[in-house]
């Protein structure tokens, strides 16, 4: 008798295969909407409650230490080498001290950045890294109020208890071979820091270190001079999906998606993002690239650069880091009065 | 089979009869028949779904240079993509929907650049298009042979005209091979997804509205059609001769049902007209858009909200506003 193989078998086998595929592929509901801009344009923002629960998990911000008192002699009168916070008083700098210490180096302690026995000794690269992060975190808290508002940041926004922030960016090593044959350095690789799209894969020295126009279209209907390349729209495209990565939006968070570039249909997310990609460049140009002639080999990327912020370094998949806790407001000494010395 | 014994033959939705005679070789073509391939058997499995008479094929010297073009377009891009990760076949397979050839940047215009910077993509190009214009050519010349109209070979033309519009003629025009499309599965999306963003939202455009049309009318017509055709195969619809002409067959009931349901229907001849152009119209319209495209038009949600073509929806955020323009702030 001639076998038959039984359809019913070759069925539950595909059905099984595209199970995996679904299972492998799609999100698993509830997913959650919110509509944030005018009806039937589709500006809603989509949310999964469990997988939010598990950002939530991994966000919380630290409770403050107990409040220092102002009075009493300056800390510059006992230590030496403190030109940055100098002028707080002995109780509010040791308060300051004992915060960083738990924010960036809770396990190396005050060794993290001290010669034990010598807190005065400058001859450690973090205790360098860590005043220059002081004036940086200042610089933000006063200059770049547009992104940060008063929410502000501390140690911590970035750090959350290591001495190096998780997320952050170096320039990379070439891929692909050499000669006559093409190569897929600037894009085609698939790689997380645009989404696993094929978009050029390197928006953060492009456009959070150097400051290419990210602006690509046209603001007339009609040719008007505009010579922006389909190539550079893909740049920005990948810039823009390493922005809703970051912050977990989709890109009706900012955008109306039926014209990107229009500002009046926008969402005012837009305008806190646009400060913040300048804030970025500010701080990467101005504090952390420069860090690299001071940090060992170890702490520096593949291609001998310090390890630069972006978007991710302090949002971590939320729109608001740390879901907007206030923690500037217990640590006032970040934000000084006066405009932070650059 | 229980299934089989309850469900009469004619509610089928693949081949479930198969007749098996001797092997066809086709009408005689003179002595030109010296190109007609001789092998040719039977396939049980195409035969689910198709003629189970396999071959014989006629290859000639367009079939042959044709795959020849095609083959060398093939392995350009193909070392290419295997060259940018560093000639690792595991990477390689790996990587292989995110892989490409790109174009040259913008920076060449319509300069011959380097090979490894868009060299390779214009070799491969000339390459693809001259196997698929040979393609052409192979498919009028094998119609007219056999007597038949061309129309498979126009409705190919029809195609071909959106492909040469997209990496040939708007670059042209633009004058930049920048403006063309990359080879590769998930970079000419994301080509048409950054195209679309560079000039104003290509959903705007009115040939791209018509394009959908076409490309969403054919699958409701292809629809329409088959399931028409399949449910009166009980009364012979596939014998399109005599059906045309009697009273009562498969034909007349198919046309009767749809005056029933929509007041009017095609006919067995004219429903293949309707086909034909919404096909063909797909790509044709399409190739309009994309061609006025950056060239005649710049900002395609613009032109479409200044000529009342699309609505302008209330400001619903009423302080956006650009901060690259405040004054004394940064740039």
């Amino acid at each position: 008798m001639k076998y038959r193989f039984p359809a019913a078998v070759g069925l539950a086998f595909l059905s099984f295969l595209g199970l995996i595929f679904v299972m492998q592929t799609f999100e698993r509901p509830p997913v959650s909407s919110v509509q944030q801009g005018f009806r039937g344009t589709g500006m809603v923002q989509v949310a999964n409650p469990r997988l939010a629960a598990m950002l939530r998990d991994v966000n919380q911000a630290p409770p403050a230490l107990e409040a220092a008192s102002a009075d009493g002699d300056r800390a510059s009168t006992i230590y030496e080498n403190v030109p940055l916070l100098g002028h707080l008083s002995i109780e509010q700098f040791g308060r300051l001290m004992q915060a960083m210490t738990e924010w960036v180096s809770p396990e190396a302690g005050c060794n993290g950045c001290h010669v034990e026995g010598n807190f005065a000794a400058e001859n450690v690269y973090q205790k360098q890294v860590s005043r220059r992060m002081i004036q940086m975190v200042q610089r933000i808290n006063t200059q770049w109020t547009d992104h940060v508002e008063a929410v502000g940041v501390t140690c911590y926004t970035c750090h959350r208890g290591q001495p190096v922030p998780a997320a952050h960016w170096a320039a990379m090593p070439e891929h692909g071979a050499r000669g006559m044959a093409a190569s897929a350095d600037r894009q085609n690789l698939g790689l997380p820091s645009v989404g696993l799209a094929s978009l050029p894969h390197d928006p953060y020295s492009v456009y959070l270190a150097d400051g290419a126009d990210i602006r690509v279209v046209t603001r007339t209907a009609l040719p008007s001079g505009n010579r922006q390349s389909i190539q550079s729209t893909e740049a920005t495209y990948g810039l823009m999906m390493h922005l809703s990565q970051a912050l977990g939006v989709n890109c009706t968070f900012c955008h109306n998606s039926r014209s990107f570039a229009s500002w009046e249909e926008s969402n005012p997310h837009r305008q806190t993002a646009w400060y913040g990609i300048r804030m970025l460049r500010d701080i990467n140009a101005d504090y952390i690239a420069p860090l690299r002639d001071i940090l060992p080999p170890e702490r520096r990327g593949p291609m001998g650069d310090a390890l630069q912020a972006n978007c991710a370094t302090c949002h971590r998949g939320l729109s608001e880091p740390l879901y907007g806790a206030p923690m500037l407001r217990d640590y006032p000494e970040l934000a000084p009065a006066a405009a932070a010395p650059r | 089979m229980l299934l089989r014994a309850r469900r009469p033959e004619y509610l089928n939705l693949f081949t479930r009869v198969q007749v098996r005679g001797p092997a066809y070789e086709g009408v005689f073509i003179g002595a030109d028949a010296a190109f007609r391939g001789r092998r040719h058997g039977f396939s049980y499995l195409l035969g689910k779904i198709g003629d189970a008479q396999v071959g014989p094929i006629y290859l000639g010297y367009l079939g042959v240079l044709s795959i020849v073009c095609g083959f060398v377009a093939f392995e350009i891009i193909g070392l290419n993509m295997l060259a940018s990760v560093d000639w690792n076949f595991i990477e390689f397979i790996r990587r292989l929907p995110w892989l490409a050839l790109e174009p040259p940047s913008p920076a060449y215009g319509l300069r011959f650049p380097p090979m490894r910077e868009g060299g390779w993509w214009l070799v491969a190009g000339f390459f693809l298009t001259a196997s698929i214009l040979l393609w052409w050519a192979r498919i009028y010349r094998r119609a007219r042979q056999l007597g038949m109209g061309t129309h498979v070979a126009w409705g190919f033309a029809a195609a071909i005209w959106l492909y040469l519009v997209l990496g040939f003629i708007r670059p042209l025009m633009m004058g930049s091979w920048s403006e063309a499309v990359p080879f590769g599965i998930f970079p000419h999306l994301d080509w048409t997804a950054a195209f679309s963003i560079r000039y104003g939202n290509l959903f705007y455009n009115p040939f791209h509205a018509l394009s959908i049309v076409f490309l969403y009318g054919s699958t409701l017509l292809f629809a329409m059609h088959g399931a028409t055709i399949l449910a009166v195969s009980r009364f012979g619809s596939e014998r399109e001769v005599e059906q045309t002409i009697d009273r009562g067959t498969a034909a007349e009931r198919a046309g009767i049902f749809w005056r029933w349901t929509m007041g009017f229907c095609a006919t067995f001849e004219s429903l293949h007209r309707w086909a034909w152009w919404f096909a063909a119209l797909t790509p044709i319209t399409g190739g309009i858009g994309i061609l006025l495209t950056g060239t005649v038009v710049d900002n395609w949600y613009l032109w479409a909200v200044e000529r009342g073509y699309a609505p302008d929806y209330p400001q619903v955020f009423p302080n956006v506003t650009d901060p690259s323009l405040a004054t004394g702030g940064v740039r």
